[in-house]
């Protein structure tokens, strides 16, 4: 790390709030990325007549097991948990449901209980269950969606500010124009033609989103493409393509960099407003914007409002954290100020 | 004189475009550069003095293309310069280098000084790995920094050293000619007599030749053969140095030369104080640019611009009553 980073990283770190922020962040998103193994309608183990097997990455028919069907086994199923227990075990993972696991027995929506810690959504599935898979999904598409406009923003940005004139100028335009589009409307008339999945919302959102970073990349290019250390790199006969990712990028990232919690919450916030208004992922498919409309629904299950508020304000709220932390720490009067020894 | 010509320009010109109005359409130039001419021979160092904003910088980068001339020939060992294309500027690009004014803006405060040095080695596939690490060493040697700095960042170091860096990173190609852009004007006094003194050492092992800007009038005449004189975008007065700087033949200059301060208080002389300031180069004066400010002026001055005259053993000059009738 260079003397400068080093700086930076204990000015982030000075910022205890955003530094713990970002480790309950990334602890909760890589425990999230192993939802299978956490809450699954499938055991984690199953000992079978002398085999081990892991249903959670290959799949087994239940006749593997002695049943009828060559389908999948369902492991829930009291006939199937019958025929293997016969001949062995199961270890299940801590929550016995999937995202879109029906639990039987069980009014729906139900409260919180010991089978089902955060209760039942009002079809009948495990709350707590469809919010693990929730947050990766939403978390899952911010980053993508924040990274892939991060790609073409700085890319636009940087070609405006270094070359400028009439490219800039043109791009400027057809930018300004193209920022008016309403969003919204585009995706409900999308949505009636094709049926949105993940990578559809993110096209569609992304279409819009690398805007943001356009700004501020330009206007660092346009200031820098003067500085007399990028003339002397010309005078070298550096090429362009190597000054603006050499010499230019790495100083118009600050605040690129800065920007990037804020817009990851930007991009997760997107994604649970279309949900909750349904014109995002397919029906089925854990979202905390379906949940938040569930408890818009159901106000007399209360369980299912609090929890996708809850999750997505403290979501939100590290996110902020840590974007605060960031800035604090790329901001350069706090990098170069003197540093008590 | 018998040396070669090295560098050649001819009728330079560089004019910006001032855009204004509702359609942004050109409403005027600035006259940075105006019908510049001079030579620049193999191993000689060329001064090119003048006040602020009187087009000295501006000459430098269009020499070398970092601006784009508005009019005008440069020739650089019988080739035109400003024909050339993008390929083969770039490996003209080895041939002439530049050193800045500001030693802290001229290097990239994220790179260390190995990188920075190294960068020409590497761009223009000389040398990679640890024969660059070597040839980046053996430059840092030679302007007087230590091989071990190679690993530090442009921050850990002070100006004169700095600009040190600044100076390896434009010998690293060998090149033929160096444009000095008031390499030494950021400097302390105490600093500058040593960058000049490297320049110098520089010059005679690589029979480098320098195209030197400056306004430091003393510090001109201790480092250049010959020197020019600039104002308002136009040479007024080319001359061997100790011609120039004995026997001034234009006004300009001779009211430069008499502010120069002498260290010796028993010295009485003529101050010439010119009146008023330098006018825009938007709108040059009629006739000779100089006329507003000269205490010889007629009416010719007003009407004619002067032809640039030369009046023997080098010595040229823009003025109606130079030489003396």
């Amino acid at each position: 790390m260079t003397p400068l980073n080093q700086r930076r990283w204990a000015n982030f770190r000075a910022n205890r709030r955003g530094y713990y922020s970002l480790w309950i962040f990334t602890l909760l998103f890589v425990v999230t990325l192993f939802a299978e193994f956490l809450a699954n309608d499938k055991p984690l183990l199953v000992y079978f007549d002398g085999d081990l097997l892991v249903p959670v990455v290959a799949q087994f028919p239940e006749t593997r097991f002695g049943g009828e069907f060559p389908t999948e086994a369902d492991y829930r199923d009291e006939y199937v948990v019958e025929l293997i227990e016969a001949k062995g075990w199961m270890v299940w993972p801590p929550i016995p449901f999937a995202y879109d696991t029906i639990v039987r027995g069980r009014r729906a929506p139900a409260p919180p209980a010991a089978v089902n810690w955060l209760g039942t959504d009002d079809h009948s599935r495990d709350v707590l269950a469809r919010l693990i898979y929730g947050f990766r999904i939403s978390v899952l598409f911010g980053l993508v969606l924040t990274v892939f406009s991060m790609i073409i923003g700085v890319s636009a940005g940087a070609v405006q500010g270094y070359f400028g004139g009439w490219l800039d100028l043109t791009l400027q335009r057809l930018m300004e124009v193209w920022s008016s589009m309403p969003t919204l409307y585009l995706l409900i008339i999308l949505s009636s033609v094709v049926q949105p999945n993940f990578w559809w919302l993110l096209g569609i959102l992304l279409l819009f989103s690398w805007m943001g970073y356009v700004g501020v990349v330009r206007a660092e290019f346009l200031r820098a493409r003067n500085f007399d250390f990028v003339r002397a790199a010309r005078a070298l006969g550096v090429s362009n393509r190597v000054i603006m990712f050499r010499h230019v990028l790495p100083n118009a990232m600050v605040a690129t960099i800065t920007f990037l919690p804020f817009s990851l919450s930007g991009a997760v916030t997107a994604l649970t407003a279309l949900d909750f208004l349904g014109f995002g992922l397919p029906p089925g498919s854990a979202s905390l914007g379906e949940m938040v409309t569930q408890g818009r629904n159901n106000l007399h299950a209360p369980w299912l409002g609090l929890t996708s508020f809850f999750t997505l304000g403290i979501m939100l709220i590290l996110l902020i954290f840590t974007g605060e932390a960031v800035r604090d720490a790329f901001d350069p009067r706090k990098t170069f100020a003197a540093r008590p020894e | 004189m018998a040396a070669e010509t090295l560098l050649e320009v001819n009728n330079l010109k560089k004019y910006f475009p001032i855009k204004g109005g509702v359609f942004s359409q050109t409403i005027g130039y600035v006259y940075a550069v105006d019908d510049v001419s001079f030579t620049v021979d193999k191993g000689e160092t060329l001064g090119l003095v003048g006040e602020s904003g009187c087009g000295k910088s501006t000459t430098g980068r269009s020499i070398l293309r970092l601006i784009e001339p508005t009019d005008g020939k440069i020739y650089f060992e019988g080739q035109d310069v400003t024909a050339l294309d993008k390929n083969a500027m770039r490996s003209l690009r080895r041939e002439m280098q530049i050193i800045f004014q500001d030693p802290y803006a001229s290097l990239n405060p994220r790179m260390t000084v190995g990188s920075i040095v190294g960068e020409p080695l590497e761009i223009h596939k000389i040398a990679r790995g640890s024969e660059k690490t070597e040839r980046v060493a053996s430059l840092l040697q030679k302007v007087g920094l230590r091989a071990e700095d190679m690993r530090k960042y442009p921050h850990e170091f002070s100006g004169g050293q700095r600009q040190r860096i600044g100076i390896a990173r434009a010998i690293a190609l060998n090149p033929k000619l160096i444009v000095c852009d008031e390499p030494v004007s950021a400097l302390d006094v105490s600093i500058q007599a040593q960058v000049i003194n490297l320049l110098e050492d520089l010059q005679e092992e690589f029979g480098l030749s320098y195209l030197f800007i400056a306004h430091n009038l003393n510090v001109v005449e201790h480092i250049s053969d010959r020197v020019a004189v600039m104002y308002l975008g136009q040479i007024v007065e080319l001359a061997p140095d100790t011609d120039l700087y004995n026997d001034p033949q234009h006004p300009y200059t001779e009211a430069l030369l008499s502010a120069v301060p002498i260290p010796d208080p028993t010295v009485t002389k003529k101050r010439i104080i010119l009146e008023g300031d330098v006018p825009s180069p938007i709108d040059p004066p009629s006739g000779c640019h100089f006329h507003t400010r000269c205490m010889y002026k007629e009416k010719i001055c007003e009407e004619e611009a002067p032809e640039f005259k030369h009046i023997g053993s080098g010595h040229w000059v823009a003025c109606h009553f130079r030489p003396k009738a």
